[in-house]
């Protein structure tokens, strides 16, 4: 029995263990405010908003979040947004007042994704409504809107907090309990934010019977900062990580903001970014420039290794069954990381090339560089060639001009709809000019051009 | 007032609290059965053997039909009837629609679907423009020539002459709400359908003809879709006809959504095309003679094809006065989707090809691209020149705008602050550019312009509006029962808008080609005043005025329900149809001349973009918009069309990109991988205005039509593009669309090499 509060009530439901909040609240609630755009959490017709232990109110996509992940935490749905006696949000009034629906089937996702950035103070509109698609108005009247609603105060009926639940299907406390359960149950699979298994279930069809959930796994979901570094746990969220990584890696945060849409990274976690082998993850490209070690762990056996090693090949990973990531740390340095994101549409786009550089000059030439991409390999990987050519010379033009020659020998991309193999080359050999170029003080991102 | 303020949408406070109810959100009936397609899995091919049994056994599944089971006419088209809902035998696209699951659910169907075994004899698929011009793969006996003067002879003898191709992608329509369909059989055979569709009356066509029965026991009910843009003029004729023939044969209640992927998978795009110039010109840029050849990818079947490739042809002038034009149209049949109306309807693509003409003609000049365009634009107040096809031009007001629109922009020293900026700037480059739009408005099928509307006056003085328009978020509804309301004299909320239903007006248009509220709004227009004529002749023998809700007659004033009161006790009648057929347009589109179009609307876009050399990444600025509906009918709803068609369009020629494997398999069906706008992809300035005027032509209350105008002016991203990318070297940055990052970068290492 899975209990969790759905719009200020309890709820209480026998739910499968991959049922979808989506189709629970439009098939079994008659709540259909919530919209099917694209059943994968790329469009946000079906966002709602879930408050967790935390107490924050988070933008998530219903077609991806799985009934067990509710256990105990509060949904409001857009049917919810509006008060009691049926008094409009700021957010609703100020989308009716100023235009912001046109044919009005992602009007109910983008109220919700609003009233979780109002209810937070929010003000970055862009990227708080980056992952709720609109095809009709062009977004103008929209932002308007939102801006329009953030000097309005927050209406009570929003305050939320979470209940206790006991947990409906396998749900760990602790890593201890998930090390001891998962080497029992080595064939299960390990579910954190669903927003890859997610498409598992809507799009390939999968059922997925032996299944156990991270949520609850608080000191997975822990990020330290410690004398040696960061050490961030394999639940922590992308919106975690971008928060603690900011003050220390700005241009990783910068990347990070792009990783998906505000509903992702409130979803998403490290260790699934990692452990599936994506060669295309944001993650792995950064963490390898900073030197991560990722720390594996089966049972009470633990093993740890440069994160560039665990990625084998496509789709091969060095984890071992009955094993999952347990935690990442990233050494302390100085901050020299560039991350750059290559992708067809500025915001939430999986990455055609994502470069990741970590180059200390020192007196004038390269004392250290760390180079990873994604996008370039059948996984994440080093530009080891690229690095030697670079390290112990002089920082300039010409070194930088002779290091491009080494791409060839790190990697052979690939062409798909993202990118053709030589656009692949072309760029990534290009963000190592950016990264000169920028060096020297030449502007080189359209993102800082203003008007 | 009500004509002409900025009334809100009239589902707004729906919209925003999720009680606005779509296709998918209508209660269903206990025992509705949900529906899938199979698909086919290559492009072309005979099917050899089709072993469905694991489909029939999976879990919750009722009944599979395939071509054989279909009871009656096997067709979706809405044209040529070539279009099979279940495979006949052979297949013509990856995707096609090959047999149909029955199931208690929809995932129970979708994963049964999955399940079939087919074999195929596969046949090399024609995929490409080359490849069915190679193959002489056309609809239509041969191509199109639509031809002004002589542009053979002209060409010989020009000043300068350029000679260039390029391509134009296509674009997935995206709305946001997939297709949706739910069949309520009835008694006696009826059938009810609720329809996510523009067009109503052609679903009600295909399905009677699918069920074998006239049309009058076929009713179809839209009440709204959640986006169209002529993605749901045709394309949901499948869907409906398939939950009516199931729902006939089950007599139970069937609903079928098309889950994303298949939704992207199955339906057709807008049209790719490949446009071919040869242009002839003096050194002032003035355009002598022009050659065009459009090459259009239609994909499998000829849905609305001919009509779209047509209207790329009528705006292969766009605002340009050509004297001596030839224009020629292939019409390709292709292995692929088979493509259909998107807003624009060919329009844009025929845009596309002279504003790149006009951009080639300046470099090569090197004049400022506003000023060869200037040269060659249509004169205002002529009564003389003519399209190259023969219809006059007297309507134009693009001079007047681009001036008014070149000081409010401030084009001339943004377009010297570039020029600086990238004196200075060696990674970072910015371009402007300034693009008009003239487009037609009327169907280019003469016969659809017409309309009908139903108006009830209730004895309470309430009023029921009905018309043949379809709401899909354009605000259609708002703008109606405004007229409404505004001829009856009584305030927007009096009036009360109802689902377009094919039992209340019959025969209707699809609500297409900007028309909706020309149409429908004329319509409505006759029959309130109708009802009104006849209050007013039963009231008094002299001057009756409704106004502020009341009605004045005879130094006596009622109130308006008090009057409906009055006359439904005196036996009047208080309801009446109303009727609306554009006049003055016709159209002889085999000799490519007459009167297509009733008038033209106008407008013009600045843009202002910054490109990354390095990695062809790119962003608007800026964008500065003056757009002509005539005397608005409501500004507010207007603006939203204006704004949300830039950034369509802008969308269509940057990050929209569809690409297809060797095997013409559609690689980006979902939007992981087809990319349209964002939030912040839309410009960080964006001014609208609109231009103070009134049509010419006798709309209703001389509106104009906006629906699909402003759409083009996303153009002027794609010039402002070419405009940066010029900035890095000699030659003319011949770019196709989409100028994706990829596309721009290849490009500058091009002009730098």
């Amino acid at each position: 029995m899975l209990t969790f509060l759905l719009n200020g009530e309890t709820v209480e439901a026998e739910v499968g263990p991959t049922e979808t909040l989506l189709d629970f609240l439009r098939d079994r609630r008659d709540l259909t405010g919530t919209k099917e755009g694209c059943n994968e959490g790329d469009c946000g017709a079906c966002s709602v908003v879930v408050t967790g232990q935390d107490g924050i109110a988070r933008a998530m996509n219903a077609c991806i979040l799985l009934m067990p992940q509710l256990s105990g935490r509060a949904v409001r749905t857009v049917e919810g947004i509006s008060g009691p006696n049926g008094e409009l949000h700021p957010v609703q009034r100020a989308m009716v007042d100023l235009h912001g629906a046109q044919c009005g089937f992602c009007t109910p996702g983008f109220v919700t994704t609003m009233a979780a950035a109002h209810a937070n103070g929010a003000t970055n509109h862009e990227e708080q409504l980056a992952g709720n698609l609109c095809r009709c108005t062009g977004y103008a009247p929209i932002i308007r809107a939102a801006q329009a609603a953030s000097t309005q105060s927050v209406p009570s009926w929003m305050e939320e907090s979470s209940i206790e639940a006991k947990a409906p299907f396998p749900m760990p406390q602790t890593s201890d309990a998930l090390a001891e359960w998962y080497s029992k149950n080595p064939t299960a699979t390990l579910i954190g934010g669903a927003t890859d298994v997610g498409l598992w279930i809507t799009k390939r069809l999968q059922d997925l019977e032996n299944v156990v959930f991270l949520g609850r796994c608080a000191d997975l979901q822990q990020i330290e900062v410690t004398d040696e570094g960061l050490r961030i746990g394999a639940a922590c969220t992308i919106t975690q990580i971008m928060e603690a990584v900011a003050p220390l890696y700005p241009s990783f945060a910068q990347m990070l903001r792009r990783y998906g849409s505000e509903q992702v990274r409130n979803a998403a976690t490290i260790g699934g970014n990692i452990a599936n082998g994506s060669p295309i993850g944001d993650g792995p490209p950064a963490l390898i420039a900073l030197g991560a070690v990722l720390h594996l762990r089966k049972g009470d056996i633990r093993r740890a290794m440069p994160l560039e090693d665990f990625f084998i090949a496509y789709g091969q990973q060095d984890l071992q069954a009955g094993e999952f990531v347990e935690y990442v740390t990233i050494p302390k340095q100085r901050d020299t990381v560039k991350c750059y994101k290559l992708s067809k549409r500025f915001d939430q786009d999986i990455s055609a090339v994502c470069g990741c550089f970590n180059i200390v000059v020192a007196g004038g030439s390269v004392a250290k560089a760390r180079i990873a991409f994604g996008g370039m390999a059948g996984t994440p990987k080093r530009a080891i060639h690229v690095e030697n050519a670079l390290i112990g010379k002089a920082w300039n033009e010409d070194n930088m001009e002779a290091a491009l020659l080494q791409f060839p020998q790190d990697y052979t991309p690939m062409s798909d709809m993202r990118a053709s193999a030589g656009y692949r080359m072309q760029a990534a050999q290009n963000m190592l000019r950016r990264v000169f170029v920028e060096s020297l003080g030449v502007p080189a991102s359209v993102h800082e051009v203003r008007p | 007032m009500s004509v002409g303020t900025s009334a809100p949408h009239d589902a707004a406070s729906l919209h925003v609290t999720g009680t606005a109810r779509y296709t998918d959100d209508i209660p269903t009936p206990r025992g509705t059965l949900h529906l899938a397609f199979g698909l086919s899995t290559i492009a072309k091919g005979k099917i050899t053997a089709m072993n469905l049994d694991a489909v029939r056994a999976a879990h919750d599944v009722v009944d599979v039909l395939t071509a054989d089971h279909l009871p009656h006419d096997n067709d979706v088209s809405p044209s040529n009837h070539d279009e099979p809902l279940l495979a006949k035998g052979e297949v013509h696209y990856l995707g096609q629609p090959v047999f149909l699951v029955v199931a208690k659910s929809h995932l129970a169907a979708r994963k049964a679907a999955r399940l079939a075994q087919i074999d195929y004899d596969a046949q090399t698929p024609v995929l490409t423009i080359d490849e069915a011009l190679a193959a002489n793969s056309h609809f239509e006996e041969g191509p199109r020539v639509y031809a002004k003067g002589d542009a053979p002879a002209q060409l010989a003898s020009a000043t300068n002459r350029l000679q260039a191709s390029f391509e134009i992608g296509g674009q997935e329509h995206f709305y946001l709400e997939s297709h949706a369909a739910l069949a309520l059989p009835q008694e006696g055979g009826d059938m009810v359908v609720h329809a996510s569709s523009q067009h109503p009356t052609e679903i009600q066509h295909k399905v009677a003809e699918a069920l074998g029965r006239p049309m009058n026991t076929v009713r179809v009910e839209v009440r709204r879709m959640g986006g169209g843009f002529g993605g749901k003029e045709s394309q949901g004729n499948a869907l409906c006809v398939a939950c009516a023939v199931v729902a006939d044969k089950h007599r139970q209640p069937v609903k079928m959504r098309y889950d994303r992927d298949d939704d992207m998978i199955i339906t057709g795009k807008r049209h790719e095309f490949r446009i071919d110039y040869d242009v002839g010109f003096d050194a002032r840029g003035k355009i002598q003679a022009i050659d065009v050849t459009h090459f259009a990818r239609c994909g499998w079947a000829q849905d609305l094809s001919l009509p779209v490739a047509d209207r790329a042809m009528l705006h292969a002038d766009n605002a340009y006065n050509l004297e001596h034009a030839r224009i020629t149209s292939h019409r390709l049949k292709t292995n692929t989707q088979s493509n259909t109306a998107f807003r624009g309807f060919g329009g844009p693509q025929g845009i596309v090809g002279i504003e790149r003409v006009m951009d080639h003609i300046a470099h090569t000049l090197g004049l400022d691209p506003l000023t060869v365009r200037r040269e060659n634009y249509y004169a205002s107040q002529s009564t003389t020149q003519t399209t190259p096809y023969g219809m006059q031009v007297t309507d134009s007001i693009i001079r007047e705008m681009t001036d008014k629109l070149e000081v409010s922009s401030d084009y001339q020293a943004r377009r010297k602050a570039v020029a600086d900026w990238n004196g200075k700037n060696p990674v970072l480059k910015r371009g402007i550019a300034l693009t008009p739009v003239k487009f037609g408005i009327s169907f280019t099928l003469t016969h659809l312009n017409q309309a009908g509307a139903l108006v009830h006056v209730y004895q309470d003085g309430s009023i029921h509006l009905n018309h043949g328009g379809t709401e899909m978020g354009q605000g259609l509804f708002t703008k109606v029962a405004q007229v409404a309301a505004q001829c009856f004299g009584v305030p927007l909320e009096a009036v009360k808008i109802t689902p377009t239903d094919t039992g209340k007006v019959p025969n209707t248009s699809a609500t297409a080609a900007s028309s909706g509220s020309d149409l429908n709004g004329m319509a409505v227009l006759d029959a309130c005043e109708k009802i009104k004529a006849r209050i007013a002749t039963f009231l008094s023998q002299g001057p009756v005025v409704f106004e502020g809700g009341r009605v004045e007659f005879d130094g006596t004033t009622l109130s308006f329900a008090e009057a409906a009161s009055q006359a439904y006790q005196n036996r009047i009648s208080l309801s009446a149809t109303g009727f609306y057929a554009t006049p003055d347009v016709e159209w002889d589109r085999i000799a490519g001349h007459g009167r297509p179009f009733f008038y033209f609307a106008y407008g013009a876009a600045v843009t202002e973009v910054v490109i990354d050399t390095l990695t062809g990444e790119n962003r608007i600025l800026r964008a500065d918009i003056l757009h002509d509906c005539g005397r608005s009918l409501n500004p507010a709803l207007d603006i939203g069309q204006i704004e949300g068609g830039y950034v369509q369009g802008a969308g269509w020629l940057t990050t929209e990109e569809l690409v297809w494997d060797d095997k013409g398999n559609l690689k980006t069906h979902a939007p992981s991988t087809y990319k349209i706008p964002t939030a912040s992809d839309r410009p960080e300035v964006f001014n609208v205005a609109l231009w103070d005027g009134e049509n010419r032509a006798e709309t209703v209350f001389k509106s104009k039509a906006v629906g699909e105008p402003p759409f083009m002016h996303g153009i002027s991203v794609w010039s402002a593009l070419t405009n940066a990318i010029s900035s890095c070297g000699e030659s003319f940055p011949d770019i196709d669309a989409p100028a994706t990052a990829e596309v721009v970068l290849m490009a500058c290492q091009k002009l730098r090499a």
